[in-house]
């Protein structure tokens, strides 16, 4: 595979594939000397079952190893770098004492199957990070073993659907309002229903007298984000929960934008039966380039019996052990219970703020979104007026006048040294530019954000050329995706 | 509060640009009558002293000085320190997916390096940039079995790791699939004169893991053999991923007949560490002529316009954000961070250090099952090759492992034992001494 030759300076430099490097007789790694009885492996097992060597796995130094990780590492966007606008992502600063206590050594080497005795600390952080995402949410009951928010929504669905088997027919279809996350059909389907898409309205809201007339008995549930993709609470939500439930249907919502309504309002009062929560959105878990995540769903009493088993249950001297006798349960979603470590890093992010910290946090996020929304709103159309809480959607309806368009856009921010925001999503707005900023950014952050959007609108007007073929400060340009999709290349191999 | 920058005098100043007196008025469009008016009922804020002790004093209610003989799925291996030194870097952890692929090269190259060795360890032609986990990734597997054939019957070892099982049958209890399990024979092995017998012409696939639940080596290239003569697919589950390090990989045969159609697995033991079960790393591996159908997140290579190599998320087309409820799944996320350690482990180990690894998994637990099999009263329950896992007969209480009755009522009192590199003699001997008396 043809890769560039390393060129000048560090920071450019290329560095090739780890494939590439090393030498033949290098190691990284002593292993202590075996300290029983010495035999050949293949007077223990058949041969047959043995591989040959594995064709080129590189022989490397630790220094090596070292060297092209972290110059791979330069090569990368972080939040500890700046300010990450993602909207319905939720990128906010992962504070550091987070990822030094899940290390403790009584929790990263702690097994899932070691006797109840031996793992009351790892119960009790689960148990008690459960009550608090109940209390946050208004929920009555908390399960913690979906690894993300997309396996979340797929278990509070197949929870949905054992609700309504217990009553005696699962229903066919899920609505959906067409702001939605890619996820929530996709889930749907998976839990064996169809999706029927509802229509948003011009306050681009759930349009409660459409759905009136397509709520019957052939639905189980509406998949609801609030405030939902456009940062807009959705103020018929009471509304809609008590249309759905006339019906004998339920309201699952994509908590996605909990970062918006924390000790605010809680979903469990407004009408939601179940919902997820990314502890990497809000909860400031690391999002690790692409995951691990976790998506805790969060349910009423009349949704409790069909958790994933086990639940973690107390004794009455007070242990805590797993409880897997729950007869309606819809099974396990995941092996264990679910992505423990990102469990003890939210929990210590609870445990730092207190409902006056998550009321605080929630404040400044929709303080500093609703600040971004006021110094743009002149340069990029806003895409529907009505007031937005924790992220701004704008179009790129002004600047396609000049052929820039959204995607443009946000390569340019990379050459003003910011992350681009969310884009061409949601889907009901076209060109949209989806802008979050979260409460862990600095008024001066934020300012300097703004001054790259506002210098990227004149670039559209005077000089959209620049535009169109940015980035041009990265290490790399715009890759061609479609051909790379074409003939996929997903793997390195040897030189033939 | 010390994650949030903006003082009151900030705030003031931002409200007086919106235009608004108070924060109070940017909730305006939340009706009144569905706001929360009272603090939430949560502990009181803890400082940073605070939570370093209450951490503290619950990681120490978990014991886990001392090796314990626990595997069953999750493996205590040793971790080299440089993987915690390298995925502590912002640039890594801090990082999102990698959608802006002009600046997030790095987790992209990554993510096509781990990409590279899931698919030389398991002699398949291309692996996906990750999934949850093991159990939730053969799950995934069996659907793509199920679009692939377009048959909807599944045959699953006995000997598949009963969780995974559990996982496999919550996923396709609304799909239409059905799932028949085939026995396994008295050596621990999957039956394989059952299997014969169960196996027609409407199976979509036949899923085995091996090493299994027991620890015993499963041939699964007769398996896929026989399965592929009767027109299935042959699924391969690896739970104890750093056997591949040492054991003939599923996807490598002289004859394609003989190899697995998809190798799916959890990667956790290659330098990931246990954390009470997650966060791990699940794999899929498959053919080239099956990658469309594949679940999950890839990353290809690509050009950028003045011919630059770079990487990029690809065929993203077949994922969620796309194509929504025809998606190959409702995947979104893989574990990349996870996935970073896999990859730097096994370029820290490499290929020599990697075998002598398994050479030491398999002559310990050699070891220690003659030990106990001469010096105890105990039965080892089945006569087939092992990796680092086996069956005990304990007859009452047994110190350590984990016990099988749960999960195989038929085996009564036996615990499934491990021993991994990390076990040291004096840790093994005295184990015995314990089972002896």
């Amino acid at each position: 595979m043809s890769q560039p030759e390393r060129t000048s300076t560090h920071i450019s430099l290329n560095e090739r594939l780890i494939f590439d490097e090393g030498s033949p007789g290098r190691r990284g790694f002593d292993l202590p000397a075996l300290d029983v009885p010495d035999k050949a492996v293949s007077d223990v097992i058949d041969p047959g079952l043995l591989r040959d060597d594995i064709p080129g796995m590189p022989e490397l130094s630790e220094v090596d190893v070292i060297r092209h990780f972290t110059r791979l590492s330069t090569y990368n966007y972080h939040i500890d770098l700046g300010l990450y606008p993602l909207g319905s992502c939720t990128m906010k600063y992962n504070p550091k004492i987070n990822e030094r206590m899940a290390r403790l050594d009584g929790f990263a080497l702690a097994h899932p199957y070691e006797p109840a005795e031996r793992i009351q600390g790892a119960l009790e952080i689960q148990k008690v990070l459960e009550t608090c995402l109940a209390e946050i949410s208004g929920m009555d009951a908390v399960t913690l073993q979906p690894a993300a928010g997309a396996h979340g929504e797929l278990t509070g669905i197949l929870m949905i659907r054992a609700y309504h088997e217990s009553k005696g027919n699962p229903r066919r279809k899920i609505l959906i309002p067409d702001s939605a996350h890619g996820t929530n059909p996709a889930s749907a389907a998976i839990s064996g229903y169809s999706v029927e898409t509802v229509p948003s309205n011009k306050r681009g809201t759930v349009d409660v007298e459409r759905l009136r007339q397509v709520v019957n008995a052939d639905v189980a549930a509406i998949m609801i984000t609030n405030p939902n993709t456009l940062g807009v609470f959705e103020s018929d939500i009471a509304a809609v929960a008590e249309l759905l439930h006339a019906h004998g249907a339920l309201v699952y919502m994509d908590g996605a934008n909990l970062n918006a309504m924390m000790g605010i309002t809680r979903p469990g009062d407004f009408g939601v039966d179940v919902l997820h929560i990314n502890l990497h959105k809000t909860f400031t878990t690391p999002h690790g380039g692409g995951g691990p995540g976790a998506g805790p769903v969060a349910v009423k009493r009349v949704l409790e019996p069909f958790l994933p088993s086990p639940v973690i249950t107390t004794k009455p001297d007070g242990t805590y052990f797993f409880d897997d006798a729950r007869p309606k349960s819809i099974g396990k979603v995941k092996g264990y219970n679910g992505q423990f470590g990102m469990h003890v890093r939210a929990l210590c992010y609870i445990l730092a703020n207190g409902g006056e910290g998550l009321k605080e946090v929630s404040e400044v996020a929709v303080l500093n979104a609703n600040y971004i929304r006021a110094k743009l709103r002149d340069a990029y159309a806003l895409a529907y007026d009505s007031p937005t809480l924790h992220e701004v959607v704008f179009s790129d309806r002004l600047q396609a006048r000049h052929d820039v368009h959204v995607w443009d856009i946000a390569k340019r921010l990379m050459d003003y040294g910011f992350h681009p925001p969310t884009v061409s999503f949601p889907l009901i707005v076209p060109g949209a530019i989806m802008i979050e900023p979260t409460e862990t950014e600095s008024r001066q952050e934020i300012d300097a954000f703004v001054d790259a959007m506002l210098a990227i609108a004149r670039e559209a007007e005077e000089r959209p050329e620049l535009v169109k073929t940015a980035p041009h400060k990265t290490r790399i340009g715009r890759i061609d995706e479609a051909a790379a999709a074409r003939k996929p290349v997903l793997r390195w191999k040897p030189e033939p | 509060m010390r994650y949030v920058p903006n003082s009151d005098t900030d705030r003031r100043q931002m409200l007086a640009e919106i235009g608004v007196d108070s924060v109070e008025q940017l909730f305006s469009g939340i009706p009144e009558q569905l706001r929360l008016r009272r603090l939430l009922d949560l502990p009181k804020p803890l400082t940073e002293p605070e939570l370093v002790e209450y951490f503290r004093v619950r990681a120490a209610r978990n014991p886990v000085a001392a090796t314990s003989f626990i595997g069953a799925g999750v493996y205590r291996h040793y971790i080299p320190i440089i993987i915690d030194a390298l995925i502590s870097r912002s640039e890594f952890y801090t990082a999102y997916t990698p959608y802006q692929a002009e600046i997030a090269q790095g987790t992209l190259q990554a993510i096509f390096e781990f990409q590279t060795y899931i698919a030389q360890l398991t002699g398949m032609d291309v692996a996906n940039a990750s999934l949850y986990d093991g159990s939730t990734g053969l799950a995934e597997a069996v659907l793509m079995a199920q679009r692939i054939t377009k048959k909807n019957k599944f045959l699953i070892a006995r000997t598949v790791h009963p969780e995974y099982r559990a996982v496999v049958a919550t996923y396709a209890r609304n799909l239409g699939l059905e799932i028949q399990l085939v026995d396994y024979s008295p050596d621990g092995r999957l039956d394989f004169a059952k299997l014969e017998s169960q196996l027609g012409d409407n199976t979509a696939a036949v899923v085995v893991q091996s090493p299994n639940f027991f620890g015993t080596i499963e041939n699964t290239h007769d398996i896929s053999e026989l399965a592929h003569g009767r027109g299935a697919l042959s699924i391969v589950n690896i739970c104890e991923a750093i056997s591949l390090g040492i054991l003939k990989p599923p996807g490598q045969d002289s004859s394609e007949q003989r190899t697995a159609d998809i190798v799916v697995g959890e990667g956790q033991s290659l330098g990931v560490p246990p954390s009470f079960g997650g966060p791990h790393v699940g794999f899929l591996a498959t053919r080239e002529r099956y990658v469309r159908q594949m679940p999950g997140r890839l990353v290809g290579l690509g050009k950028d316009h003045s011919g630059r190599p770079g990487f990029v998320l690809t065929l993203s087309t077949r994922e969620q954000h796309i194509r929504r409820e025809k998606a190959t799944s409702n995947i979104c996320t893989n574990q990349s961070l996870c996935a970073l350690m896999t990859t730097i482990y096994l370029a820290t180990v490499g290929p020599k250090g990697l075998r002598e690894i398994c050479e030491q998994n398999i002559l310990k637990t050699d070891y220690a099952a003659g030990q106990i099999a001469k010096r105890t009263k105990r039965r080892i329950l089945f006569s087939a090759p092992r990796f680092n896992e086996f069956v005990v007969e304990a007859d009452g209480d047994c110190p350590a492992g984990v016990p099988l009755a749960r999960f195989y009522p038929e085996l009564g009192n036996s615990v499934l034992l491990c021993v991994t590199e990390t076990a040291r003699r004096d840790e093994i001997d005295a184990l015995v001494e314990r089972l002896a008396s």
